[in-house]
């Protein structure tokens, strides 16, 4: 067992545990956004970071081991100004209203008005590494940008996106190995893309969604979902969860369905499942169509589909 | 692995430039021999060709292709998706058609006051904005080139000719070279040459760079032997007794690193001499690798010895096309005497060192970026720890040295540690490059004992252009501080400089006086930052964007800049980022605001 002390608590977890662990070891929940326990630490976020003694700067407690003796805070004024500043980075780039991070803004005071109003939207893909327009100093740059809805399944809104790099391991070989996408670019150019920007359906996709299962800000998105809340029609209190096993093949993959007004609205698969952590295939993810007459999402009109979605039969009422 | 390639077709040229670094293809090609999709150990075996083949299709005809990197990813079983993700890393590679000639014109510290700003509205008046295609031709702003000491500095990427570079350029020389001018570009980089005082400089400028013949005559292979008669451990005691810290930027003792990986437990070991210097203001080891190549290959043939590594690689920035073909030429040399390869000097003992080239990369500096970009991925920096010594380059212990650091072992091995530490003060022993430019009388790369003061290095180099007293000085390039007038007096020792709270950094000293407008270069500052950043870690990557905004308001609105915005962006970036960039992409924008140079709140 290894001895640490975490805000003044002793505490002893095993070895091989990270910081997060020992955290939580003392009921002491740390803010993470690119940490999942189904993937390799990406380090990204730094929104975990806490203060170690001994150390220079501060420390990701997501990924940092803990090691006999550490004296760890998390919550010293280092830890919440540089959270502050993280959360602030990201509210002010980036759409967040989906990340489930008010109540972390409101906890650490970020005030992301005050790089000035945001930049509109701009295209993001293909800029050049190395080069970027002089700023007039007027606006905060974000990332703003069309969303890209170029197949049935999901859509990918990366207006939302705070690179985490969850998708592109759950794609690459934490889950798939598919490797149909990647962080391409670099600094505040970056982006998750495929191969020259090209569409989904032009690449390697196989539309597992195991990408949008990981995905913390909602910047991938079922398409039911993402045309529901276009409609205004998206309503979570309305939804229920439905836990079953996926019928398609025999590994028994355990599926969650979520269920608005007697519809199917999206499939995820519990993160702590012996079996899937978190993954699945195609066919559990999408492939519910057959036990609801929903038609196939690829041809049918949205608007039966939307219409279908509030009972009223095939009607294209509005 | 199944993967699924893209449906474009390299044109011959190009499979023909890709093939020529991965090795010819099975069958021909588009035949089984692409179908075949190597997985495993063997697809991670061949992954660090990655870089090569994409600079290779790059230069084939000026960008690359769908159908190159298609061709490179099925040759190497790497996913297109990732590939380009490699490929849009790296500032010198396009993945978008361009012109087939291109001048990469430096409007960086040293160079925007200093003739840039002329030389880009004459190319603009004559090629158009920077991008244009000008039949063929264009022109494109450029970050430090690493040839401040004659500003203003190009860079050419020329399809299928070999890169060139060139010091005090006019639009004339640019446009000549665009228009395919082959007269060669060099020039006298060191004006201490001949200095029987010079150590690390003996033989620049002095023996023929391109001949083993030369550099034996001048004392060269002198230390190999001798080491390998001292064994492992007494290298590395004399490296301690030495006291050589790094000369990368971090001061690090480079004994310790040596001492680790040479009792780690594993037997796969590397030794990496970090030659990417892309440093604003920094060109002294461009230098050592142009005027004296084989001293670099004998000291890292050294530290391989010392620390049991059987392959060494240099990592050449980019933009350094002749230090590259110098350091392979000395490498092919030495191989035929027998100094690098299966038996040095006959003896059991193996070693080899293979030259990478960067891609227009500051960030493949940071040690972890670097390996990471020798194996074929993105240069972004790795979390530490583990450090290198234990996990390092293709996950095995390694050392990674400065190519000045290296240069220096040649002596402690010849003449001993102790005699090494007789130079210099106490705790900054040896004698240490210095890379004078900016408003000096003779800008170039100078060697002296460290602990000389600051005052005393601008007068070797003539003091400033108009004999006045500097307004302030920039030590240790755009990650270092500016310093004022007072800091003349500073000995330039790891010590003093700690106690005054700057680095010496790279060994950059870039002199303004007051012709400099302080407000324009440190946004261009900031901007480096914002282009260099990797984007991995969200107080870099945003943080480095609000930074240069913060400047670009103050410069557009005229009000004082707001330095308690300017405290919480540099806190945010020092403590939380993940590596060196984001920790000191504030310093010397703050250095400035502190010293009064950009008015402030
Ligand atoms: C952003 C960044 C860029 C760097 N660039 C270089 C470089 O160009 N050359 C170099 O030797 N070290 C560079 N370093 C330092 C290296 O990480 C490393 O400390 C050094 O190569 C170790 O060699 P030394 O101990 O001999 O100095 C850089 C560090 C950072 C954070
Ligand atoms: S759906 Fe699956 S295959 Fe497609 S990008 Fe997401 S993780 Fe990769
Ligand atoms: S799309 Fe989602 S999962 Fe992927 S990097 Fe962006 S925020 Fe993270
Ligand atoms: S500090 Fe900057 S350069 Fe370093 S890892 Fe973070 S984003 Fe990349
Ligand atoms: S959660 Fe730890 S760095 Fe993102
Ligand atoms: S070459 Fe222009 S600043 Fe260094």
């Amino acid at each position: 067992m290894i001895s640490l002390t975490i805000d003044g608590v002793a505490v002893e977890v095993a070895e091989g545990a990270s910081l997060l662990d020992a955290c939580r070891a003392v009921a002491r929940e740390q803010p993470t956004l690119c940490h999942a326990e189904n993937l390799t630490p990406a380090n990204a976020c730094r929104v975990c970071v806490v203060e170690l003694e001994g150390s220079r700067a501060l420390v990701p407690a997501c990924s940092r081991e803990a090691e006999d003796g550490m004296v760890v805070a998390t919550d010293s004024e280092r830890v919440r100004h540089s959270r502050r500043m993280v959360l602030e980075f990201l509210a002010s780039s980036t759409d967040l209203s989906l990340a489930g991070v008010d109540a972390w803004l409101e906890d650490y005071a970020a005030d992301p008005g005050r790089y000035g109003p945001p930049a509109e939207a701009s295209a993001r893909d293909g800029r050049r590494p190395g080069h970027h327009p002089v700023p007039d100093g007027m606006r905060a740059e974000t990332v703003a940008q069309d969303v890209k809805v170029d197949n049935d399944l999901y859509v990918r809104d990366y207006s939302r996106c705070i690179l985490c790099y969850k998708c592109v391991d759950a794609c690459g070989v934490d889950a798939q190995n598919t490797f149909a996408i990647t962080v391409a670019g670099r600094g505040f150019d970056a982006t998750i893309s495929t191969e020259f920007a090209v569409a989904l359906t032009a690449s390697a996709c196989v539309y597992c969604g195991n990408c949008i299962g990981v995905c913390p800000t909602g910047a991938l998105m079922f398409r039911s979902e993402h045309e529901l809340r276009a409609a205004g029609l998206w309503d979570e209190d309305a939804q229920s969860v439905t836990r079953t096993v996926c019928s398609y093949c025999g590994v028994g993959c355990n599926l969650e369905l979520h269920v608005q007004e007697n519809r199917i609205v999206k499939v995820t698969s519990p993160m702590d499942d012996d079996i899937t952590s978190g993954h699945l295939c195609i066919k559990g993810r999408f492939g519910y169509d057959y036990v609801q007459e929903l038609g196939d999402l690829a041809t049918t009109p949205i608007d039966e589909v939307l219409a279908g979605v509030r009972g009223e039969g095939g009607t294209a009422a509005r | 692995m199944d993967l699924r390639f893209l449906d474009a077709e390299a044109s011959p040229e190009e499979r023909d430039a890709i093939d020529a670094v991965v090795g010819p293809a099975e069958g021909s090609p588009g035949g089984p021999g692409l179908r075949v999709v190597r997985g495993g150990g063997e697809a991670r075996s061949r992954r660090h060709l990655l870089l090569p083949a994409l600079q290779a299709a790059q230069n084939r005809i000026g960008w690359i292709s769908r159908g190159a990197l298609d061709y490179i990813c099925r040759r190497l079983s790497v996913p297109p998706a990732d590939a380009y993700g490699v490929a849009t890393f790296y500032g010198l590679l396009s993945v978008e058609e361009r012109p087939p000639r291109v001048a990469h014109v430096c409007d960086d510290v040293a160079c925007r006051g200093f003739g840039a700003a002329d030389l880009i509205a004459g190319l603009e008046a004559e090629l158009g904005p920077a991008g244009t295609d000008g039949g063929g031709i264009s022109w494109m702003p450029s970050p430090c080139l690493g040839r401040c000491d004659r500003p203003p500095a190009v860079f050419f990427q020329l399809a299928g000719e070999n890169d060139r570079a060139r010091s005090a350029a006019t639009v004339a020389d640019v446009l000549a070279v665009l228009a395919g001018d082959t007269s060669p570009l060099l020039g006298a980089a060191v004006p201490q040459a001949g200095d029987p005082a010079l150590r690390l400089l003996r033989r620049v400028g002095v023996a023929d760079p391109t001949s083993l013949d030369a550099y034996r005559a001048h004392g060269g292979y002198e230390a190999l032997p001798r080491a390998m008669e001292l064994g492992s451990a007494r290298i590395i005691d004399e490296l301690e007794t030495s006291g050589l810290r790094g000369r990368g930027g971090a001061a690090f003792p480079a004994a310790v690193k040596w001492r680790a990986v040479a009792g780690a437990d594993e037997r796969e070991r590397y030794v990496i001499c970090n030659a990417d210097e892309s440093e604003p203001g920094t060109f002294k080891d461009r230098v050592l690798m142009e005027g004296d190549p084989f001293a670099v290959v004998e000291s890292l043939t050294i530290a391989g010895f010392a620390v049991g590594a059987r392959r060494g690689y240099i990592y050449v920035r980019g933009e350094y096309p002749l230090a590259a073909s110098r350091l392979v030429g000395a490498i092919e040399a030495a191989r035929r005497g027998r100094l690098l390869g299966p038996s040095l000097l006959g003896s059991a003992v193996e070693f080899d060192i293979d030259v990478r080239r960067g891609a227009g990369a500051y960030i493949c500096g940071e040690e972890t970026a670097l390996m990471n970009s020798i194996e074929g991925h993105r240069g972004e920096p790795r979390n530490k720890p583990p450090f290198p010594t234990s996990h390092g380059l293709f996950g095995k212990p390694t050392v990674v040295n400065n190519v000045e650091t290296l240069a220096n072992v040649l002596d402690i091995v010849t003449s001993g540690g102790r005699a090494f530490a007789a130079t210099g003060t106490d705790r900054t022993t040896g004698t240490r490059l210095f890379c004078l430019s900016g408003a000096v009388a003779r800008g170039g790369v100078y060697e002296v004992a460290s602990g000389t003061t600051l005052g005393e290095l601008i007068e070797t180099g003539g003091g400033t252009r108009d004999g006045g007293e500097p307004a302030a000085i920039l030590l240790g390039g755009a990650a270092g501080s500016f310093v004022g007038p007072d800091a003349l007096a500073m000995p330039l020792s790891f010590e003093a400089a700690a106690d005054r709270g700057v680095s010496l950094g790279s060994g950059a000293v870039v002199v303004f006086d007051a012709a400099a407008d302080f407000g324009d270069l440190v946004r261009r500052i900031a901007a480096f930052f914002r282009d260099e950043s990797c984007g991995q870690c969200v107080p870099c990557r945003v943080g480095t964007v609000r930074q240069e905004e913060l400047f670009a308001r103050h410069l557009a609105s005229g009000e004082p800049l707001d330095a308690g915005l300017l405290s919480d962006i540099s806190r945010v970036m020092s403590d939380a980022s993940i590596c060196g960039l984001g920790h000191t992409a504030s310093g010397a924008v703050e250095s400035a605001v502190a010293l009064g140079l950009v008015e402030a709140t």
